[in-house]
């Protein structure tokens, strides 16, 4: 029963398992970046010692990492959304020539329910998460591979921590620089002002 | 046109009652088709890090030669923050470490010796010095090239101490209250084995394990135990900490830990 379109100031965006697996996500990703950060910066390393429990803690959240989106699978919105961030159409193409340009007036960026940069993220960051979970069990059980490999998983780790944290932190940034969109995340629903706004080729 | 079929079951099903009716409706939206450029990512990035793991001695090996460069001129010390960006890192093992200076400072040598003692560091400073610069090399991958280190050789420490016939290792304990460390009789005598007072021509700090620990030179670097409190010959090795958990007892830079780094000494 959707209500007419143009009656309506709210529209939704994320059901309520969308944004508790967002959520959960958030925390366990938050303890492996700030967990990482206490064995690697070496100030905080100093301050915080404790080297084994720290280790233990951003294993088991690494581990836990993927659990909330697996969950979710059981969402039928999720699922929906999933499907939209996988499929690109021409105006994706549009919208990332005009990212590469930072031409940011609106019409040069068109954009569905998810915009050409989110689901380039959605889809890195899913693909990235799962390689620090792998190359991590490599380092974790170490009698499994020989330790040739563990001195390379540690150094791929190493790396695409780093890149994940930058991103990370662009991901965090774009959030804190649009209220409405931290709204839908949070609440569920954003105005329609904003979604004809920023996402021109949605219909929700 | 796969896909669409498949939703409009969905729908069937749902009696287009589900808050995702609108999927349906949006058939044919450009929302809703287009090339699967997500998956295509997504599967990228797993490919990538599995070259990246395959690929890795290489581009260690290239990175650390180009990093361990840039990070003697860099005065922000931002590379030493980079992986393998060149530096130290600070690993402890323990909640928290005391600090001690050279009034609370004590080195034990005891067990299987004839003459138990005490040094303090001061005891320490008054003895020969040696220097010597070699490599670091952590059994993790980094490798801090060219670095002096400064202090006694542990074969003089044994020699005043007097071991018995019948010894054949010897234990470190450290003032952080959970590492150890061991070296066979015959490793503990060799020369490039201290007791260092000094790292990088400074006092040692004490995030390098200052005022004093242990320098094997040839040996991976979680073997030169930090805040070395504790020197006992024993009639056996007891493997340390970090030998507890995997590493190897003998721990010869290239020859050991499955690792093929260029020797350090």
């Amino acid at each position: 029963m959707t209500p007419p379109a143009d009656t309506t100031a709210a529209v939704r965006r994320f059901s309520r398992a969308e944004r508790w697996v967002h959520r959960t996500t958030a925390v366990l990703m938050g303890v492996c970046v700030l967990t990482a950060a206490c064995l690697y910066v070496p100030q905080l390393a100093e301050l915080v010692g404790r080297r084994a429990l720290v280790v233990t803690l951003h294993e088991w959240a690494g581990l836990a990492l993927p659990v909330p989106v697996l969950a979710g699978l059981a969402s039928r919105a999720l699922r929906a959304d999933l499907r939209r961030l996988n499929r690109f159409g021409p105006h994706d193409r549009t919208w990332l020539r005009a990212a590469l340009h930072r031409d940011k007036r609106h019409a040069s960026r068109p954009a569905g329910k998810f915009n050409a940069g989110q689901k380039i993220y959605a889809a890195w960051i899913a693909g990235a998460t799962l390689v620090m979970l792998g190359t991590g069990l490599i380092m974790w059980f170490t009698h499994l591979t020989p330790l040739v490999w563990r001195t390379s998983a540690t150094f791929v780790h190493d790396w695409l921590a780093l890149t994940i944290g930058i991103v990370l932190a662009g991901h965090i940034g774009m959030a804190l620089a649009d209220p409405e969109s931290r709204r839908g995340m949070r609440t569920g629903t954003v105005s329609r002002e904003w979604a004809n706004r920023e996402h021109t080729l949605w219909r929700p | 046109m796969k896909r669409n079929a498949d939703k409009n079951a969905d729908e069937d099903v749902n009696g287009g009652e589900h808050e995702d009716v609108q999927d349906g409706v949006n058939d044919g939206h450009p929302d809703e088709r287009g090339t699967p450029i997500g998956r295509r990512v997504f599967l990228g990035t797993l490919g990538l890090g599995a070259l990246g793991v395959v690929a890795a001695p290489k581009l260690q090996r290239g990175l650390e030669g180009f990093l361990g460069g840039t990070a003697d001129k860099d005065p922000t010390g931002l590379t030493g923050l980079l992986p393998n960006g060149g530096g130290f890192r600070y690993y402890s093992v323990a909640s928290s470490v005391p600090r001690k200076n050279a009034d609370t400072y004590r080195l034990k040598v005891d067990g299987l010796v004839d003459h138990p003692a005490t040094y303090t560091l001061a005891d320490l400073r008054a003895l020969p010095q040696t220097r010597m610069v070699r490599d670091v090399q952590c059994v993790t991958g980094w490798r801090v090239p060219h670095t002096p280190f400064e202090g006694v050789r542990l074969a003089r420490l044994l020699d005043e101490a007097g071991v018995r016939p019948g010894a054949k290792a010897i234990r470190f304990t450290c003032f952080d209250g959970t590492y150890s460390e061991s070296l066979t009789l015959d490793q503990a005598r060799r020369a490039d084995v201290l007791v260092a007072l000094r790292m990088q021509d400074k006092d040692l700090g004490h995030s390098h394990g200052g005022p004093v620990r242990l320098y094997v030179a040839p040996m991976y670097f979680y073997k030169s135990a930090k805040w070395l409190s504790g020197i006992t010959v024993t009639d056996d090795v007891e493997p340390g900490y970090w030998e507890e958990r995997g590493y190897d007892v003998d721990a010869w830079v290239g020859r050991s830990n499955g690792r093929d780094d260029d020797p350090t000494s």
